[in-house]
Parts: C-alpha cells; structure tokens; sequence
C-alpha cells in the first residue's frame, strides 16, 4: 500500500480530508457487521428448563472458562448450582486460583443476587473405589489393589467404563435430593471431554456393551442413560471462530443428533469485538484503506503522520478486518447447524478470574438464567 | 551436563533444520496452541533448503491435510507436491551457513523433497504386531475382541504408535529429516515411558492374578483378593477378562522386541541426533503445559531446542499506549477511521502487554530456555505460502532470556 505517494492511490472524495462537523458520523465506531451470520440467536426453552448442562469444546477454546461463567449465570438471582470436572485437570481450581479440589463439592464462587456456585472435580479411581466398598467392602485388598494400579487395569479393559463411572456421579448430583425432597442443585454444569469425545463419552448405551450384564455400574449406567436423553439435559458446544475448532464443532452436533442426545447452544468464545463499520472492513482486509484519512485524522489529533506510522496502523487495521471477515465466515458456516448460538467476545486483558465474572455477565445479558 | 542441554544458549532454529547431524525433531506442546502446523512449517523450510523431509503428524486440520495432500486412511509418507519451491524468495534459500558460520549443507543446490502423513494408531499397531511374530500367531491376536480395545482407546497407545512409526520411518533410512508431531495432551511424553506403561499392562501380571488364582501376590491378599476378582469380574464381565487373559498369552513373545524397540527409539531421541521443540501460545495454560514439557524433557535428559511462542502480537506501528489514547480522546467521534485504527492499535497494546507479561514470567522460570516468537497470521495457516512464512518467522533466530520480549512494545 502507498502511504507516501499522497493522493495517487486513495480514493478520494467526500470521506477524505477533514470530516470535522461531519453530522452523519454513526454513533458508533464498534461492531456493524451482524453477530450471527443468518443463525438463531440466545438462550432456547430446552436450555431454560434443562437440569444438566454438558459443556464440551475442542482444546484451547476456553471451555472451562465458559463451564464456569455459565455456572455463574445459572447461578444468579439465588440458584445453587454444581460446576462439575470429570477429567482429572483441575481446571476449576486453577481458574478460581484456589488449591486442587478434593473429591467433594465444595463452595467456589458466590453469584449476583446471592446464588451459589459449587465445585466437583470428579476423580475416577475414588469414584470406581466408592463403588466397589459400597457393593463390596475390600478393605485392606482395595488399598492394596489401588496401589498396584487395579482401577487402570479395570479401566483399561473396559473403556466404556471411565465414562460410566464419571456420568455415573454426574447423574446422581442431579438427582441427589435434599432434606427437603428438594433437588440438591438448580442446575449442574459437567465440564465435559473435548468435542472429539463427547458423543462416545456421552453415549453410554454403547460403552455397556464393555460391561457385565448385571451389577450395581449397569444398574447405574441405565440410570444415566434416561437422563442424558431427558428434557433435563442439554449440551453445550465452545468454538472459537476459527476453522479447525469450527469443523469439529459442525461434525460433534452431528456425532450428538446421530446418538440422539440434546444439542443446547453453540457458544462462541473470544470473538473479536470489530472496530469497523461494516462498509470499511472489505476496503481495509484488502489494504485499500484510505491512509489519506488516517494521515489527516492523526495530524487533527497532534501526531506526526509519519509514512511508517500510518503504514503500521493501517497494517494493523488490515490485520483486524482480515480477522473480523475470518469469523464472519466462520459464524455463517456455525449457522448451518440451526442451533441456537451465544457469544462472548475476546477479553484483550486476557480471560482470567475477573474475566469469567465479566463472561457471566454477558451471558446473563444474552438470556442465561432466566 | 551434556552438550545437547548447553545447546539452548540459542534458539536457531535455521540450524538445527538444516544440520544434517539432526534427524529428527520432536513438537510437543497443549492442544490449539498450533503445533501441527509449526512442525509442517519447519518441515517445508527444511525441504526448501534442500533435505528430504518427513513430517508425521497426528490430527492435521482438515485444509492443512488437504494441503499436504494427505488422504483420509493413509498410513505411509506421500510425497507433497512443492509448486512453488522454486519461487521461494532469498530469505527461504539455503545459503549453506548456519549461525557461526559453519557449512551446514552442501553449496551445490539440490531440490529438497516433503514427505508428509498422518498417524493411523490401529494400523501402526497391526503392522507392529504382524512384523513381530508369525502370520498364524499375528491372525489369532488381530481378532481378538480385547486387541480392538487396546489397539485403539488404551490410554498412551497413540503416543507410543507415533513413537513406532518414528522408529520405523527412521529405520528405513530414507529421509534426511524426520518431523513428528505429538498428541495434543500432557500425557504426549508418556511416550518416554510407554515401553514400562505399556508393558506393565501386556507382561499381564494383574490378569494373570484375575484369570488363574491361587498363586503369588492372591495367597497374601487372600480372601480380600477374591473379593476384588468378583468386583471386577462383576464390572466389565467374565468374557472381556477371559479375551483379555488369551490376548495377554499370545502377546507375551512379543514383548521383548517391542521393549527393544522402544529402547532403540528412545535412544535416538536422546542422542545428539534428535532436538525437541516445546510449542505455546502465550495464554496462561498453554504456558504452563510448555512448563511441563520443558521440565519432563530435561528429567529425562532429553535435547530440548527451545520454546516456539506461537501467535503473538507484537505492534505494527510505533505509538505508545498514552499517545495513543490521548489522540483518540482529542479526535471524539469526529474521525471514525482514524479512532478504529487507534482502538485497534491500543487492543494490540494491550493485548502485547499482557504477553510480555506472561513471558516474562516463563523465562523466570525457565532462564536458560530460548525461545522464538511467531507473530500471529489473521488467518488460520493451512495453505504452503502460509506456511512458508511461518518457515521464516521460526528460523529468524531467537533469543533467551526474555532480550527479545523487553525491546518490543510501545507500551
């Protein structure tokens, strides 16, 4: 692009030079471009009356971070809600920079309006232990045989039986009641398996086929198979607007309404929030920005528009409608699925604690928890 | 300690892709943090200048396969189509030096090759077992039910197939340069112990004690042994225990020459012939899995090259954070274009703030790991010129110690 030949290559015209006392400037300079390509948009009636919310996602597109702003949204105006990890990384502990949870629901987040939120990490070793002194009392043989890597072994031979022990305690926080023959938890949020997994994780009619036909574990597994195709659960898909998150979000809605189980919403993470009115992000994504305007703006604003500077930001504002007509195409493609979506924009101050309450917040604006 | 370790001074990576003393180099790092691509990125440099590359990747993006050419169920390198390699521009040729100077590849220019494929573990798993023991003995292990369980959902066997397929694309002696790319999870480096994980499962100790009592360990536990025999028999049902038993015979001659295997491989690794590349983007938890991977790889002494810091946002244009916002202040609404490149610039600011942040706290931790920054494209890399330019961002030269991230920035 030229920067120094003034003049020789911008349009000009009406736009270029001064805009001062310009009366048609819009009110604002963010976001022109439609959020949802042509796709439905907001919180759906499943996901309101739904109990269990799966949230699954490819690796690296911030879904616990969402699990855990979604608990928080289900959690406002006074709910008690689980946030439930079933794969052992201790994900919650490290996004709410508390030390690693045990294998116990503990009080993690306080909501607006005095809601609670709960965490569980899940830990499959306790849960298939849990089982096995229940139904059988080992004692001293179940200390022994943990140590000798018994449960791997059991879990190795039968892989459908990891995820029907973790479903397993899924299912029965759900179910749990209290004294009051209230439901323990409003809602329980599973930060579930990655996207490449979640259908075969969660579709134990198939990993029963590993099982004896009898026992307390296939006792158990029907249970959660009731549940998970009930009104009371929903799955929820993370994707970043980006094509290799967004291919495994479209085949993992596929994988799910093939096994039958209930697609909630898509939610977007990290969106970019566009700077640009809809009309300059072609021109500027093919560097035909008009620097005329940036020079004369930048020198109205005190700055020495020198031809590097101008050249770097209008680089940089390439860049970002690059970026922004990525995602827009992105969104269009996510649209095909017919499912609702929700979207949350990129935290630049990066998605930290504070960030997930700001997430909360902007789920709650998008209908969540209510 | 060895030489390999004090190699990390710095991070060049032109070298390392360009010694012919180096055959193979390792990618490890979390999930999204681009790992695939940086490893079929150093392999196209590395074929620019002239070797024959392998690349051996596990879960390409579907364009990226499709750019490499790999089909849907191919278990062995195809050769990449380079169009362009003649076109590359002079910062993409060989000059035949590394960094000190030294003559790295023959002057005389020889077209490179790239080889490129995707990990099929069942296969790599059925070619292991048919090339190690008879064709009546390997047909009698390919139909058992229980093989079908481990060969393709055994936690690790991913990662040590990969390892199998490195040994055995090395074996054959073919390619100058081997690039492999490693699952995307901190149990990627299991492969290190794979030869004991794996055989502690197949030498079939805990079956044997569930499918033949009355012997060793059961006489100590005693009754509290039966129990657990009837818990798990009770779990996964009597059937699954009894394939399981007869796999565990049948595979039992095997063992010796995997674990040999296994040996030889990781001996490769750790010779001076091997470098690992540890990938992160600077977000919290792709940099605290890259901490892990460093740290595990020199426990085990492994030839750490460096950190590739993938996407980063260093600034295009030389304004600082006040100016940038005073002028957006003084401008008001007057100007959108203008305003729309200062936001976006005062995004980038901030979002580069953080990063040096972030970065410098891993080079706290790890002083002596260089590390190589690769600005982020606005687009997802899945085509050859994208590729390229990821080439020359990686063999630009790094830096330890956090030099590189202090000078950047106009915060």
């Amino acid at each position: 692009m030229s920067v120094s030949g003034s003049g020789s290559g911008s349009v000009s015209g009406p736009t270029s030079g001064s805009v001062s006392g310009s009366g048609s400037v819009p009110d604002s300079v963010a976001a022109a471009e439609p959020r949802t390509g042509s796709g439905v948009t907001g919180w759906p009636r499943a996901a309101r009356r739904a109990r269990l919310h799966v949230v699954t996602g490819k690796g690296g597109v911030g879904k616990t971070t969402v699990a855990a702003a979604l608990a928080l949204a289900l959690a406002s105006g006074g709910k008690r809600v689980l946030l439930a990890e079933v794969e052992e990384r201790q994900g919650i502990a490290r996004l709410f920079d508390v030390p690693p949870l045990p294998y116990q629901e503990r009080k993690i987040a306080v909501a607006a309006g005095g809601g609670e939120v709960r965490a569980l990490a899940v830990d499959i070793e306790a849960a298939l232990l849990e089982y096995f002194e229940l139904f059988y009392n080992l004692g001293f043989a179940g200390r022994t045989l943990k140590r000798m890597g018994a449960v791997e072994f059991a879990t190795t031979l039968a892989p459908g039986l990891r995820d029907v022990l973790l479903t397993g305690k899924i299912k029965e926080t759900v179910t749990r009641r209290g004294s009051d023959n209230l439901p323990a938890y409003d809602a329980v949020v599973m930060d579930a398996p990655p996207t490449g997994r979640i259908a075969t994780f969660l579709n134990v009619t198939v990993a029963m086929a590993d099982l004896a036909r009898r026992g307390p574990i296939r006792n158990q597994a029907d249970g959660v198979i009731n549940l998970l195709h009930s009104e009371d659960t929903v799955v929820h898909l993370v994707t970043l607007l980006e094509d290799m998150p967004v291919s495994e979000t479209l085949e993992a809605i596929a994988g799910l309404k093939a096994a039958n189980l209930p697609v909630g919403t898509i939610i977007v993470n990290a969106a970019t929030v566009s700077h640009l009115d809809a009309a300059s992000l072609t021109p500027a994504a093919e560097q035909r920005l008009d620097t005329e305007r940036l020079v004369a703006g930048l020198s109205m604003a005190g700055i020495d528009a020198k031809p590097e500077l101008v050249a770097g930001l209008a680089a940089e504002t390439a860049h970002h409608a690059v970026r922004v007509l990525a995602e827009h195409d992105c969104r269009v493609q996510l649209a095909e699925a017919g499912v609702p979506m929700l979207e949350l924009p990129r935290l630049v101050d990066g998605a930290d604690l504070g960030g997930v309450y700001e997430l909360a917040d902007d789920l709650a604006g998008q209908g969540v928890g209510r | 300690m060895t030489a390999a370790l004090r190699a990390v001074a710095h991070f060049d990576l032109r070298a390392i892709l360009t010694d012919p003393s180096i055959r193979v180099v390792v990618t490890c790092g979390s999930g999204g943090v681009g790992k695939t691509t940086t490893a079929a990125a150093m392999a196209l440099f590395a074929a620019g200048q002239g070797r024959k590359v392998a690349v051996l990747t596990i879960d390409p993006a579907k364009r990226l396969a499709q750019s490499l050419g790999l089909g849907e169920l191919d278990n062995v390198p195809r050769r990449v189509v380079l169009p362009d390699l003649d076109d590359a521009g002079p910062d993409d040729r060989a000059d035949g030096r590394g960094i000190d100077g030294r003559v790295t590849v023959s002057q005389e220019r020889k077209s490179g090759e790239l080889w490129a494929m995707m990990l099929d573990t069942r296969l790599t798993f059925d070619e292991m077992v048919q090339s190690n023991s008879s064709a009546e003995r390997a047909a009698q292990i390919l139909e058992n039910p229980f093989y079908r369980t481990i060969s393709t959902s055994f936690a690790g066997t991913q990662e040590y197939m990969a390892m199998e397929k490195l040994s055995q694309l090395a074996g054959t002696g073919e390619y100058d340069l081997i690039v492999v790319d490693t699952p995307p999870s901190r149990s990627a480096l299991d492969f290190l112990d794979a030869p004991q994980r794996l055989g502690s499962f197949l030498d079939g100790r805990m079956i044997r004690l569930l499918t033949s009592p009355g012997r060793g360990v059961m006489r100590v536990l005693g009754a509290g042994f039966q129990l657990f025999t009837k818990a798990v028999t009770s779990v996964v049902g009597g059937q699954m225990l009894a394939d399981a038993g007869r796999f565990v015979q049948l595979f039992e001659n095997m063992l010796g020459g995997f674990r040999e295997r296994a040996q030889a491989t990781y001996d490769l690794l750790r010779s001076g012939g091997a470098a690992f590349v540890v990938v992160a983007t600077p977000e919290p938890d792709a940099l605290r899995e890259a901490s892990y991977f460093a740290d595990r790889l020199r426990a085990d002494l492994m030839p750490l090259a460096g950190l590739v810091l993938n996407r980063t946002h260093p600034p295009m244009a030389d304004l600082s954070m006040a100016a940038t916002a005073e002028a957006a202040g003084d401008l008001a609404r007057e100007d959108p274009l203008t305003l729309a490149a200062l936001a976006i610039h005062g995004d980038r600011l901030t979002t580069r703030a953080k990063e040096i942040k972030m970065r410098a706290r891993f080079d706290r931790a790890h002083p002596d790991l260089a590390v190589i920054e690769v600005p982020a494209l606005p687009f997802d890399a899945h085509d050859l010129p994208a590729l390229r330019k990821i080439g020359t961002s990686l063999t630009r030269g790094g830096t330890a110690g956090g030099v590189q991230a202090g000078s950047v920035g106009g915060g």
